[in-house]
């Protein structure tokens, strides 16, 4: 049977991929941005997944204005980078697994989360980045990804409850696929950042280190932080973060932090990570 | 809460107090539809192309208020958040002319590059004295 075994948490900044992707990791500015990855590499190494359900919003790129899914499951046999203004990212093509995503449309459907099925979508950085940095920049991705593309462009985004409640719903869905695949959740995005307007580069550093300890000792008090709290606290664009509490709520309810990583700045954006582990 | 206090308490908009912030709600999005999908169709080269030869050509086929197109080709960037347009529309925009997301938020802060650069590095803008709009009052 199929089984989620462990749940990764990551901001998905933009300038983290031109940074791989244009070779200036090594840079003084960036260098504690990627050693803070090195580990995890390591570690998604041993984990070694066969599917990797990778939570990430798109950023006006494969939904423009006229479309704005709430949640959207990729269903495509493969998803292409998208270009986002400045060429797609030199990365490889993304591929899915169908018959897992098909079997979580239908059993996620059905336990009332009422999903957008995406049989053809390009993906931009939300969803790249995080691959990139887990595993480096291979001529393939490692494994196959199953996408969920959740709105945190127009407000409001689903609750953190609504998120929470998804991810024990995905849960299930993947519990019960038959075949035997082992499933690491991504939640992305965050972590405490403003890209608009006059308070652009808010960042809260107590905020962001709070709401990664409670991930393991408070995720369902986490889950009900109000919108609200995110915009005024974290930065308009911080409230990102309610796309880990899809990661969290399909977890196990006790889980081992097994790593963790926060540093500011990249670009505009207070960088968080994070690797949970189930215990059974 | 009852469910209707709850639909009262939801049509609130509990972040218009927030200072140097527009919050891009369904009010916004209606607002800002021609503006955003304006800068939207600049994610395709042969649309950057074509609006780089002829601006005010290309914007004639988005039926967007005389002050966004204004604000357009003014590049005036807090001005489009102001009429509805959400960043990352206008960062497509911002993208067409070769300025980055950092130098974009520098512009809109009104700060140089360099001093909202060093800002970040320093660990970024404080929550401290920037959460209410009255906080802000005097100092804008």
């Amino acid at each position: 049977m199929a089984r989620i075994t462990a749940g990764v948490g990551v901001s998905h900044v933009p300038a983290i991929g031109v940074a791989m992707d244009t070779g200036h990791t090594e840079d003084d500015y960036y260098k504690p941005v990627f050693a803070g990855f090195e580990k995890s590499r390591e570690w998604i190494k041993q984990n070694n997944p066969d599917v990797v359900f990778l939570v990430y919003n798109d950023h006006c790129t494969a939904f423009s204005a006229e479309m704005i899914p709430t949640f959207a499951l990729g269903c495509a046999a493969e998803f292409q980078p998208a270009d986002e203004g400045w060429g797609p990212r030199p990365v490889p093509v993304v591929k899915g697994h169908q018959k897992l995503a098909s079997h979580i449309a239908q059993s996620v459907i059905l336990d009332e989360f009422d999903l957008t099925i995406m049989n053809a979508m390009e993906v931009d950085h939300g969803l790249t980045v995080p691959l990139s940095v887990m595993f480096g920049q291979p001529d393939e991705w490692p494994c196959l990804v199953v996408p969920l593309c959740v709105n945190v462009v127009q407000y409001p985004p689903p609750t953190g409850n609504r998120c929470y409640q998804l991810g024990k719903a995905i849960r299930r869905a993947i519990d019960s696929f038959e075949e035997d695949l082992n499933v690491v959740i991504f939640g992305t995005g965050g972590m405490s950042h403003q890209l608009q307007y006059k308070r652009a580069g808010l960042i809260n550093a107590d905020w962001d280190i709070d709401f990664l300890d409670r991930l393991t000792s408070d995720p369902v008090g986490l889950s009900q932080k109000p919108h609200v709290d995110y915009l005024r606290e974290a930065g308009s664009e911080g409230i990102e973060l309610v796309m880990w509490h899809v990661m969290r709520g399909a977890l196990d309810d006790e889980v081992v932090e097994v790593h963790r990583h926060y540093h500011v700045p990249a670009s505009n954006t207070a960088v968080g990570h994070i690797i949970l582990e189930n215990k059974t | 809460m009852s469910t209707e206090e709850k639909s009262a308490k939801n049509a609130t908009k509990e972040y218009e107090d927030i200072p140097g912030t527009y919050v891009f709600d369904a009010d916004r999005s209606r607002q800002g539809y021609h503006l955003n999908m304006f800068c939207i169709s600049l994610r395709l080269a042969e649309n950057r192309a074509a609006f780089r030869a002829d601006e005010p050509g290309y914007l004639d086929q988005y039926p967007m208020t005389a002050e966004q197109r204004q604000s357009v080709l003014d590049r005036d960037w807090n001005e489009m958040l102001r009429l509805g347009g959400n960043i990352y529309y206008t960062s497509k925009l911002a993208a067409n002319d070769g300025v980055n997301f950092q130098e974009l938020a520098a512009k809109m802060t009104g700060m140089t590059s360099e001093d909202y650069r060093a800002m970040m590095v320093a660990g970024g803008r404080s929550v401290e004295g920037n959460r209410y709009a009255s906080e802000w009052e005097g100092k804008e």
